[in-house]
């Protein structure tokens, strides 16, 4: 139990010491700060090895003396041999899933603002929330040291790709380099992280529940908060499957268990059976392993993106000066896509061997989900249509975001088909598919909140300039990258591979890939101006008043940022929806939820104050 | 583009107009400010209630992962011919009457606490704490029981989830009784006022609801592994 005290509900004050201030605080949003930190420094992490990746893809066999000085053993005079390659695919998959595209949208913006748009002072349990990122935070350092400590030379942790498939993942050493003690790192930073975002997913879900304000009920909350709720329940219900397929994998390679490993395997040159480092085993079922885990990883889909989903209605609605078109329908999709995540999980699996009729029956649901994506889509539109639109940085980012959604989505009907999944699975299709819809849009959802909430989490704006910029050739730079990466993938190329040196019928394809190499690395440079104005702005951005955009949910009615209780003592009352922008007969083009009336004031005289917020706080 | 979707609807359509303020449920959560003055029951009771609709929600977590464990027992128990069910230990009906015991202690223990007689509230929660603890032995003892027969968790695939699964719900009861001694430190110390005791209502009924929980998935677990095998 939290051991939050009912003492001091005037005010809470703030802490002092610095350590109960910044670093083992209590306080939701310099837990949410703390989250999308621990994001970008794994961004970093995740981004370095892709571009190592691609170096190696374009350029097979050249030395790079800086990486033979930095991995000896995993690229020995400077060329990378096809194990560290590997490891990087997994490192870089993992990082990027679990401690970007799960912490940053949830963790770490749902943490700072979900509680503000709702009226709270704080989340429903402090010392939990605490515990839910350091938890995470611990995982982080786990798969660090997976990178460090994986048991072999020649690599930067396992080799069996973020999805971890039995039975290799299940062997130990004898499976390859970073199977060893690499896996058991990878496993146990998996099963924490898994902890670190149930304890985070039940905060909250009863935050929410049990902390909205006077007024606010379900239908007048911001989309956002829908978005991190649902994804909250999402995170409830798949991680605990994620944490008991961990227990049985982990248990299959330190306890001689068989979950997962079947008799009779015959690997790298030893019977199983026939020497001390390959025990016996019998019967187990690597298929299990692939249900338990896309159990998880198909929700995880949704738990990366549908923030991204909300923060981009928010933004849509608050700078083309529109209500979002279809609020209930949005709130129904969300949830509907949510709920559909949960029963197409065999889609990652046609080529398992599944029966024909599961397979069809998984096809048809994953197709199902098309519904609700297009109601969000063309409401997305729909609030863009006719809009007064103010084309600042995050309303780029949030364009960009259906942009990308729907060029990434769209391939998820071909590959859903399980005919067209057949020939599509394993090749670079199924890698652009992915990257465009779970990884960038998520990515640019980020981007969009970032530049649209720093004012209000820093005082300050972030640069404008630098900011279209970054938007522009970033927004430019991932079609460069993963439209080539479809065609690659109808020519047949396979994912993972080291190199595609031997094959020729691939030959013709290495401008290409050269040519997406470059993209890469250009996107991933333009990053530095990203992270530049993060910084620059925080100290030295142009000062932001409490409403820079003139938006109307409830973060805005107290200052930039907020005090340590949200409201300074004053808990705000809601009086109408998060969206009403334009409103006929009202002064301003915008209407703060908080203002109690406007219907009675003639068009254009009495205006309530530019903010509207300030003549109700009882 | 002046017409929209929402207007000024929402607002009468709702019932809140002008002044509606009377119209909101008293004590809507987070409205916590007004301390000390009257009809402030129903608001400590709402922010309270904030124990039992986590607990809920812990529940349901816990419960996919004991649903996605059941799942993977089934499929390994029809996926080979090397499952060979164990011999399940005598002494798990005696775990098994402890743990419902325990509820049942625990269930008068919290209607002690909210009897205006909550005198005994300590005995009962001690008698729960103490069934609890001896149902651990027991299952301990179901454990040495197996390792006499030579039954190990790798023996077999019944017996590395009679493991599994008695160990994971262990763990979780050993969790249920830290919150336990947690009441039972609480309740040494007289509660101030009425919001710490409705808190405490709250933390006791949450942390029964974990114990029932636990006691239904021992009892669910035990049919599973003594009759689909």
């Amino acid at each position: 139990m939290s051991g939050e005290s009912h003492e001091a509900v005037h005010r809470h004050p703030a802490p002092t010491s610095f350590i109960r201030k910044y670093i083992f605080s209590l306080d939701h949003k310099v837990i949410g700060i703390q989250y999308i930190m621990l994001a970008l420094a794994a961004v970093l992490v995740g981004m370095t090895m892709s571009v190592l990746m691609r170096m190696n893809l374009s350029w097979p066999g050249t030395n790079w003396p800086i990486l033979g000085t930095l991995f000896p053993g995993g690229a020995p005079g400077g060329a990378m041999n096809p194990e560290f390659y590997l490891s990087l695919v997994t490192m870089h998959g993992t990082i990027m899933v679990f401690f970007v595209l799960t912490t940053a949208p949830q963790g770490g913006f749902g943490n700072y603002f979900l509680p503000i748009q709702i009226g709270a002072e704080d989340m429903a349990f402090p010392v939990l929330n605490m515990l839910s990122f350091w938890v995470t935070f611990v995982g982080f350092i786990v798969i660090l040291a997976a990178i460090f400590f994986s048991g072999s030379e020649s690599t930067v942790g396992p080799i069996g790709g973020w999805t971890g498939y039995a039975p290799l993942s299940a062997l130990g050493q004898i499976a390859g380099p970073g199977q060893g003690m690499g896996m058991n790192l990878w496993i146990i930073s998996i099963a924490i992280f898994c902890v670190g975002s149930l304890l985070g997913a039940l905060n909250f879900i009863t935050t929410l529940l049990n902390m909205r304000t006077r007024g606010m009920s379900l239908m007048r909350m911001p989309l956002t908060c829908w978005a991190w709720f649902t994804t909250a329940v999402l995170a409830l219900l798949s991680f605990p499957v994620l944490l008991g397929g961990g227990i049985l994998l982990l248990l299959d390679r330190l306890a001689g268990t068989s979950f997962f490993i079947p008799g009779g395997l015959y690997v790298s040159g030893i019977l199983s059976g026939t020497n001390p480092n390959f025990p016996v085993h019998t019967g187990g079922s690597p298929i299990l392993w692939q249900h338990l885990f896309w159990f998880f990883g198909h929700p995880e889909v949704y738990i990366a993106i549908l923030p991204g989903m909300g923060a981009t209605s928010h933004i849509l609605a608050t700078f083309a000066r529109k209500p979002v078109f279809g609020y209930r329908a949005m709130v129904f999709a969300i949830f509907a896509i949510g709920l559909l995540g949960f029963f197409v999980w065999g889609h990652h699996m046609f080529i398992s061997g599944m029966s024909p009729y599961s397979a069809m029956t998984f096809s048809i649901l994953t197709l199902s989900i098309g519904v609700p994506s297009a109601v969000k889509t063309f409401n997305w539109l729909g609030t863009l249509w006719g809009g007064r639109i103010r084309f600042t940085t995050p309303m780029l980012f949030a364009i960009g975001f259906v942009s990308l959604f729907v060029a990434g989505g769209i391939t998820g009907l071909v590959l859903g088909q399980t005919s067209l999944d057949l020939p599509m699975h394993d090749t670079y299709f199924v890698t652009a598919h992915f990257h465009l819809v779970m990884g960038v849009a998520s990515i640019f959802g980020m981007f969009s909140a970032t530049y649209f909430w720093f004012p209000k989490m820093f005082g300050r704006l972030m640069n404008e300039s630098l900011g279209k910029f970054h938007f522009w050739v970033t927004f430019i730079g991932v079609y460069c990258i993963f439209v080539p990466m479809h065609t690659m993938g109808i020519v047949g190329m396979p994912r993972r591979f080291a190199q595609f040196t031997e094959y020729e019928y691939l030959k013709t394809l290495h401008p290409l890939v050269v040519f997406v190499s470059i993209a890469a690395i250009a996107t991933v440079l333009v990053q530095i101006v990203f992270y530049f104005n993060l910084f620059w702005s925080m100290f030295k951005g142009k000062r932001a008043g409490e409403n820079p955009w003139e938006a109307t949910t409830l973060e805005w009615t107290t200052s930039s940022p907020p005090p340590h209780d949200n409201f300074a003592g004053h808990l705000p009352v809601v009086y109408r929806g998060p969206y009403e922008f334009a409103v006929p007969g009202a002064a301003n083009d915008f209407v703060m939820q908080t203002q109690p009336e406007i219907a009675h004031q003639p068009v254009g005289q009495e205006g309530t104050s530019g903010n509207g917020h300030d003549g109700h706080r009882h | 583009m002046a017409t929209t979707v929402t207007g000024t609807k929402p607002i009468t359509k709702k019932g809140m107009g002008p002044g509606g303020r009377s119209r909101f449920p008293g004590g809507n959560g987070g409205s916590r400010k007004g301390n000390g003055h009257e009809g402030d029951f129903s608001q400590f009771e709402k922010s309270a209630n904030r124990y039992r609709i986590g607990m809920w929600v812990g529940l349901a977590s816990i419960l996919m992962m004991f649903t996605a464990l059941t799942s993977a027992y089934i499929v390994r128990a029809a996926s080979s011919s090397d499952w060979h069910p164990i011999a399940m230990p005598q002494i798990l009906l005696l775990s098994t009457v402890l743990i419902i015991a325990s509820s049942g202690t625990l269930e008068v223990a919290r209607r002690r606490l909210k009897s205006a007689f909550g005198g005994s509230y300590n005995f009962w929660l001690l008698l729960t704490t103490a069934l609890g603890a001896a149902f651990l032995c027991s299952q301990l003892l179901a454990w040495r029981q197996l390792v006499r027969q030579g039954v190990y968790v790798a023996s077999n695939p019944h017996s590395s989830f009679f493991y599994l699964l008695t160990a994971t719900h262990g763990v979780h009861l050993i969790g249920g009784l830290i919150a336990l001694i947690y009441l039972l430190f609480r309740a040494r110390r007289a509660a101030r006022d009425e919001q710490t005791l409705v808190k405490r209502h709250a933390v006791a009924d949450a942390v029964t609801l974990y114990w029932h929980f636990m006691d239904g998935l021992w009892i669910y677990l035990f049919v599973l592994l003594f009759f689909w095998r």
